[in-house]
């Protein structure tokens, strides 16, 4: 059962040598054999180097020599997050035999914590998608009810956490992928500042919005996992320069007088009642605890959705330009270089990315640029402009994560329905700003997700409430029942 | 606006990307369902607002010009679907 511990309490055993990295790291691993069939979270797992991680980080552990913060902590990261060595597929067949030359900084900063990296997990097509669904491999399955969708694009990681394949994770989030999974799985998923944790190594999709971030089972988890990615990097010049506090040191449980903004235009029609239900219930805790809440407008906040899908599908069709089966990929065969770009690309991105890509080169061509591309970068200041304001007078925001608890595979099949699962999370990477999923309640059998939006570098503020909501929410800390042959 | 055929095919002919008729159908139609969405944006009048590419106020960002180590050569081309005499091989450019 030590695939159970969180990370904190895996940590609190490790110090106490009450057992070994070897130890979780083999319970880890027990547990992707006996529940990986099922919910699919993993594209990679590398067993072998695991388990002699963790034996190396238990000597220097006996040997009395100071180990990372982290270490001995087994954890998963998303396919697209590049590992020295390790394929590395962006869960694409154009990346299918890719091995990275050189580590992201967030697998070097986890190496240097000391966390040991079991596998990479499934996420849809260079993370474009809210279900795994678009994965050229396989879709992941949601753990507390395998018909369903992890959620996306990080799903794998997600569901990986909850099931209790990875102590924690790392995913990426471009519109939400990090927090809707979060909320459709029911662990805590934090998307940072822009600027707040370095995307050197991480594969590129729509660089304005794209910020690497903690999928974790409980809040302190998520503070402690981002102690040790949050840093400046000279290797990302879009990495801000500014101070990491310790992110434990805001989990005191006080929220009195933490004023709160609850934006009307997130419990709008499109929102599930019961979804509606589990987060206001939430926000009464927190107010029970003496944070003031009061009812605001963010009026832009509708325009989310079609700014995004100009805005990434434009950066989007930029940043997978590089991939023409010169350098590193497939390769598709042809007679002439031209026709080799066209067939490779053609016959490597999957049907989602291939739209993206002509959306955006659509909206970025001659003759369109102003109406698509530079009008929705002009909403995009109007949306940012709206959060400026609230945050005049709030410390945080708190809406849903999403709109829904997680759908069925394969029943959503209209495009907009698809993207409109995003529209809660998709302000947030237009404004750049923190936020964090953190686990309200359930739905039927499904989890539901609280998003709390911060300041800009002002995740600190977020998780003391995400904490003082955890610790007196009185939720069930309840497990999805896998492993007994699919019964829930 | 509308997207025609003719400029799906001038968009995947930009995009590199080679598609039958089935799926250049398929495209316009999705486009156009998107780009349909897209025009609701229109009805904000942003004639005064400057565009936000970036979040951050972004500088240039500067350092020592250094002769630091590279990825050796061998290592840049382990991932190449064909190589020769340490250059990446494409097919005939030039006829």
């Amino acid at each position: 059962m030590l695939e159970k511990l969180t990370v904190s309490e895996a940590l609190d055993k490790l110090h106490k040598k009450e057992v070994s990295s070897r130890e979780l790291t083999e319970a880890a691993l027990a547990r992707i054999s006996a529940v990986d069939q099922e919910v699919k979270a993993f594209m990679t797992v590398i067993g072998d180097q695991a388990l002699a991680e963790a034996a190396t980080l238990d000597a220097r552990r006996l040997n009395g020599e100071t180990v990372g913060p982290l270490a001995g902590i087994p954890m998963a990261l998303k396919d697209n997050m590049c590992t020295k060595g390790i394929r590395t597929t962006c869960s694409s067949k154009i990346l299918h035999n890719f091995i990275p030359p050189y580590d992201a900084t967030v697998t070097t900063l986890l190496k240097n914590a000391g966390a040991v990296l079991l596998g990479k997990t499934n996420l849809d097509e260079f993370a474009m998608g809210s279900s795994t669904e678009n994965s050229a491999y396989f879709t992941t399955r949601n753990p507390w009810d395998t018909r369903c969708v992890p959620g996306g694009s990080s799903g794998g990681s997600a569901a990986a956490v909850i099931a209790d394949e990875a102590f924690f994770a790392l995913g990426s989030d471009t519109g939400g992928s990090i927090r809707q999974p979060a909320a459709f799985c029911g662990v805590v998923g934090m998307k940072p500042t822009y600027g707040r944790v370095s995307r050197y190594g991480l594969i590129a999709f729509a660089s304005s919005l794209d910020q690497i971030g903690p999928f974790t089972k409980d809040v302190r988890d998520c503070a402690l996992v981002l102690n040790s990615i949050a840093a400046h990097d000279p290797g990302d010049s879009t990495s801000a320069n500014v101070e990491t506090p310790d992110y434990t040191s805001f989990l005191n449980g006080n929220v009195k007088g933490m004023k709160i903004g609850v934006p009307r235009e997130y419990f709008a029609e499109g929102i599930e009642s019961e979804v509606k239900d589990a987060v206001r219930k939430a926000l009464d805790v927190l107010v029970s605890l003496g944070a003031e809440a009061e009812e605001i407008s963010l009026p832009h906040t509708d325009y989310g959705i079609p700014v995004y899908y100009l805005i990434a599908p434009a950066e989007a069709s930029s940043n997978l330009a590089r991939y023409d089966g010169v350098q590193y990929g497939f390769r598709a065969e042809a007679d002439n270089l031209l026709d080799m770009y066209k067939k490779t690309r053609s016959q490597g991105f999957g049907t989602e990315v291939k739209r993206r890509i002509m959306l955006g080169t659509y909206a970025l061509s001659s003759g369109y640029y102003d109406a698509y591309y530079l009008k929705a970068l002009k909403v995009r200041t109007l949306i940012k402009q709206d959060f400026d304001q609230a945050f005049e007078k709030y410390d945080v925001i708190l809406t849903p994560t999403a709109p829904t608890v997680a759908f069925q595979a394969g029943t959503v099949e209209n495009l907009l329905t698809m993207y409109l699962n995003d529209i809660c999370t998709i302000p947030a990477n237009l404004a750049g700003l923190p936020a964090v999923s953190i686990p309200c309640g359930f739905a039927g059998k499904l989890p539901v997700g609280l998003q709390l939006i911060g300041k800009p570098f002002d995740e600190g503020t977020i998780l003391r409430a995400a904490y003082a909501y955890e610790q007196n929410s009185g939720i069930e800390r309840k497990k999805p029942g896998l492993g007994k042959g699919g019964a829930a | 606006m509308k997207i025609t055929r003719e400029e799906v095919a001038h968009v995947a002919r930009l995009a590199r990307l080679e598609m039958d008729d089935s799926e250049m159908e398929a495209y316009t139609e999705q486009l156009n369902a998107i780009l349909q969405y897209a025009d609701k944006l229109n009805r904000l009048d942003t004639e005064k607002i400057q565009p936000t590419a970036h979040v951050l106020p972004l500088n240039n960002v500067f350092r020592e010009d250094r002769v630091r180590p590279c990825l050796p050569r061998e290592e840049a081309l382990a991932n190449a679907p064909d190589e020769e005499d340490g250059m990446f091989r494409v097919p005939r450019v030039i006829e």
